[in-house]
């Protein structure tokens, strides 16, 4: 059988999930770590992120409309995906997340972010005319009150909503791990560490996306980029890599260690068929690497220009570093047999219904998204003074 | 009241949601299929579309209503364990209208040699051969009937 | 506690509306079928399946049976079930010789390429173990497969969303994708012959009697002598899936 090395059970010779499943966790891992560095500033007052808020939150957004759409290109039947709402089986994670997703969407995102811009929304509305007008009221809910009172309340029950968006973002993300953590059929996902080491890794790719967005939309701006901002996201980046990469060691020694019957077989898959994408691409290019950049800017003082451009490598090669992590484990988790005797092969194609097309597509996607929401929402204009 | 006309666009948020609670709600109730969680979480209808597959194998107890001196033979024979289908094929339809579908003779040889052709698997209990030295390229059954196979 | 007294009464109301629902359906549904004198009461059976590795000579017919009473698609190869050969070397058991060519559908070929003859050499037939604590419906999203009340795990494919949540969670590689419906398939135990007082179509067509199909609730079925007479072993007990085709001499290599 060509692409087969050894023997693996007849029907599990295709893979079962594609890139589009490696970009799922992906997606929902860049909306729970941007709203995680959203919720810093506002549940723990790091006061130095500010101009990056509300950039996070859209960032979120933008991300989060896309990331049902990878899975609903995979299902075999997605006109029959609803059903996950109609009747959810109790029992299953993927069913679950689906309620989580939607009330992670609609109960914190969406209202934490219309609280937020609640009083620009009005102001929009009363400022422009024809179309545009009944735009910005629709979403004002047709209410126009902005008095300090009622922007009091906002902010009170914003700060609530965040207070609960934490746990729902951890349990977004965590639930993503869950779904793979919870296979004891398959050694690769099977631990319970999956859900802690997906959330962390999450963390880490989206301040890295939010920190990317924040330089590369400031330049475009031609404004002056806040370094003490930047600096700060930079060090949470540093924090929250330095945390994930010591939970994804515990993980690798553990099983080094205990070398239990699935060992050999996925030792031998790490040094093989995922060399590239796990020993060079995640660990050495998009962890090893970025740790080191970032790292150094701690000890050594770099000029502002450099620094930014720093940041950016690191960043950059992050989110390269958590991609190739997504893929080792939904692609490397099919590529060995579960007879642990034999391996097979990812033939990853072009323009069909899962190939390489549609998933760049469909990661370009939310920088449309977002492009439009900054139309829409802009982050920059504010009238409270003390931000950018 | 000052406080309530503040806070009356969270009231209208709390309806907006509301209202998509009512609207999923009926939805809900109009869309799950009816049998739905009667006999657990699944449709109870799925069994009884999985009971009405066809029928392709009819079983050895139909062949024997008609083919009773082939039964006869075969019952003194080596191959009395094996189902006539099991050689023959899928002879459902065959059974139940047995003038509309003839079937066809199975070919021997490649028949044969599933069961017969030597391997270190399988077991020496029974008869097992290299079959080129054994016969060449003829076909098995030059020599052994298939009913009753062995050579007295 | 108001919530175990809650749980006691959803758990006994369910149980009788179950029960009853369950006969009341079946009567109902063979009032019709040539069989209806004998109907047949889902609640009465418990199913399970006795493959002994001793007899099976890795013929294939189970295979080509399966395939031809269920319409298993051809191209691409998916098998509800399928046959292995281990051969294992003394000198290294741990990791066994495994092949499978079209899943034994032509059977064997008659040596090994390399001449080996070391060794042991068996066949071992695989399919749905029908498991009582099946990992695969405990996954499905939406309830598209189910175990029913007589233990065969069957497939809702009018209702299954194709996610493949179910094929992954499998740890013996059972279910696929029929590329046709776009729905997990599987092997059914043959249900739509065992509910009208027929074997499954591998255990008709299996010419040495390896497979046999049981009926755990039925005092009478051969399964219980076969039972006490034989050790059994049943695939990956270490996951505990409550797995039912119980196997008699499989060997302790056996992936």
């Amino acid at each position: 059988m060509p692409g087969v090395q050894g023997f693996m059970y007849p029907n599990e010779v295709e893979l079962q999930w594609s890139i589009l499943i490696v970009l799922y966790p992906y997606i929902t891992g860049l909306v729970a770590g941007a709203f995680i560095l959203a919720s810093l500033e506002r549940v723990f007052n790091v006061q130095a992120v500010r101009p990056t808020y509300r950039l996070a939150l859209l960032t979120a957004l933008a991300f989060l409309l896309v990331a049902p759409l990878p899975l609903q290109l995979h299902l075999g039947h997605p006109e029959r995906s609803f059903e996950m709402y109609l009747t959810p089986h109790r029992t299953s994670a993927m069913a679950m997340f689906g309620f989580v997703y939607m009330w992670y969407l609609m109960v914190v995102l969406l209202v934490e972010i219309w609280l937020d811009y609640r009083r620009e929304l009005v102001l929009a509305a009363r400022a422009a005319g024809g179309v545009r007008r009944w735009f910005y009221r629709a979403l004002t809910l047709g209410s126009d009150n902005i008095s300090p009172a009622s922007l009091a309340i906002d902010d009170r029950v914003g700060r609530i909503v965040t207070i609960v968006g934490i746990p729902s973002a951890f349990m977004l993300h965590g639930y993503v791990g869950f779904i793979f953590g919870s296979i004891k059929a398959n050694p690769w996902w099977s631990t319970p560490m999956m859900p802690i080491v997906f959330l962390f890794s999450a963390i880490v790719s989206g301040i890295a996306m939010v920190m990317v967005l924040y330089v590369v939309l400031t330049w475009w701006r031609k404004t002056p980029i806040d370094m003490r901002c930047l600096d700060t996201v930079a060090k949470y980046l540093l924090y929250a890599f330095l945390v994930d990469f010591a939970l994804e060691m515990l993980d690798l020694v553990h099983r080094i260690y205990e070398a239990d019957e699935s060992f050999r077989a996925l030792d031998f898959m790490v040094h093989t068929k995922l060399f590239l994408s796990q020993i060079v691409l995640q660990l050495i290019v998009g962890t090893g690497l970025p740790i080191l950049l970032l790292a150094l800017t701690q000890i050594v003082e770099f000029a502002p220009r450099t620094r930014i451009r720093i940041y950016l490598a690191a960043g950059g090669l992050t989110l390269v570093g958590i991609f190739a992590m997504r893929w080792n484990v939904v692609i490397g988790g099919q590529l060995f047999s579960k007879s642990f005797l034999g391996y097979t092969t990812y033939k990853l194609a072009f323009a069909t219904r899962e190939g390489l097309l549609p998933a760049i597509l469909l990661m370009m996607l939310p920088f449309g998204i977002l492009a439009v929401l900054l139309r829409i929402l802009p982050p920059w204009q504010r009238s409270t003074a003390g931000a950018p | 009241m000052k406080s309530f006309r503040d806070a009356a666009h969270l009231i209208r948020l709390a309806v907006l949601f509301a209202a998509g609670l009512l609207v999923f709600s009926v939805a809900r109730a109009a869309l799950v299929p009816k049998d739905f969680g009667t006999l657990g979480h699944y449709r109870a209808g799925a069994i009884d579309d999985v009971r009405a597959k066809p029928i392709a194998y009819a079983g050895q107890k139909a062949c024997a209503e008609c083919h009773l001196d082939v039964v006869d033979l075969r019952a003194q024979a080596r191959h009395k364990g094996i189902a006539c289908e099991s050689c023959h094929g899928p002879l459902a339809t065959h059974a139940a209208d047995p003038g509309q579908m003839t079937p066809a003779r199975p070919e021997a040889r490649p028949l044969c040699v599933h069961c017969h052709a030597a391997n270190t698997g399988k077991s020496t209990r029974y008869p097992i051969v290299d079959v080129t030295d054994h016969a060449g390229d003829d076909t098995c059954i030059t020599c052994h009937k298939p009913h009753n196979p062995k050579l007295s | 506690m108001d919530t175990s007294r809650r749980d006691f009464l959803m758990l006994g109301t369910k149980m009788f509306v179950m029960t009853s629902a369950a006969a009341a359906a079946f009567e109902h549904v063979l009032a019709g079928a040539p069989e209806a004198a004998s109907a047949y009461h889902a609640a009465g059976h418990w199913w399970a399946m006795v493959i002994d590795i001793e007899k099976c000579i890795g013929s294939g017919h189970c295979v080509r049976a399966c395939k031809l009473e269920n319409h298993v698609v051809d191209e691409p190869f998916y098998f509800r079930t399928w046959v292995e050969r281990y051969h294992v070397d003394p000198l290294d058991m741990d990791h066994p010789a495994v092949d499978s060519p079209d899943g034994g559908i032509d059977g064997f070929p008659e040596t090994y390429p390399d001449g080996r003859t070391t060794g042991k050499t068996f066949f071992v037939p695989k399919m749905c173990n029908h498991c009582a604590d099946s990992p695969c419906t405990q996954v499905c999203p939406v309830g598209a497969t189910f175990r029913t009340n007589d233990g065969v795990v069957l497939i809702d494919k009018d209702y299954c969303l194709g996610c493949r949540y179910c094929v992954q969670a499998c740890p013996y590689g059972c279910r696929y994708i029929d590329p046709r419906t776009r729905t997990a398939d599987k092997c059914t135990l043959c249900y739509h012959r065992l509910t009208k007082g027929l074997q499954p179509a591998c255990c008709e067509t299996c010419p040495t009697g390896a497979r046999q199909i049981a009926d755990l609730k039925n005092p009478d079925d051969p399964i219980h002598a076969f039972l006490r007479s034989h050790q059994i072993q049943v695939l990956k007990p270490q996951m505990a899936t409550g797995a039912k085709v119980y196997y008699s001499g499989l060997d302790g290599s056996v992936r």
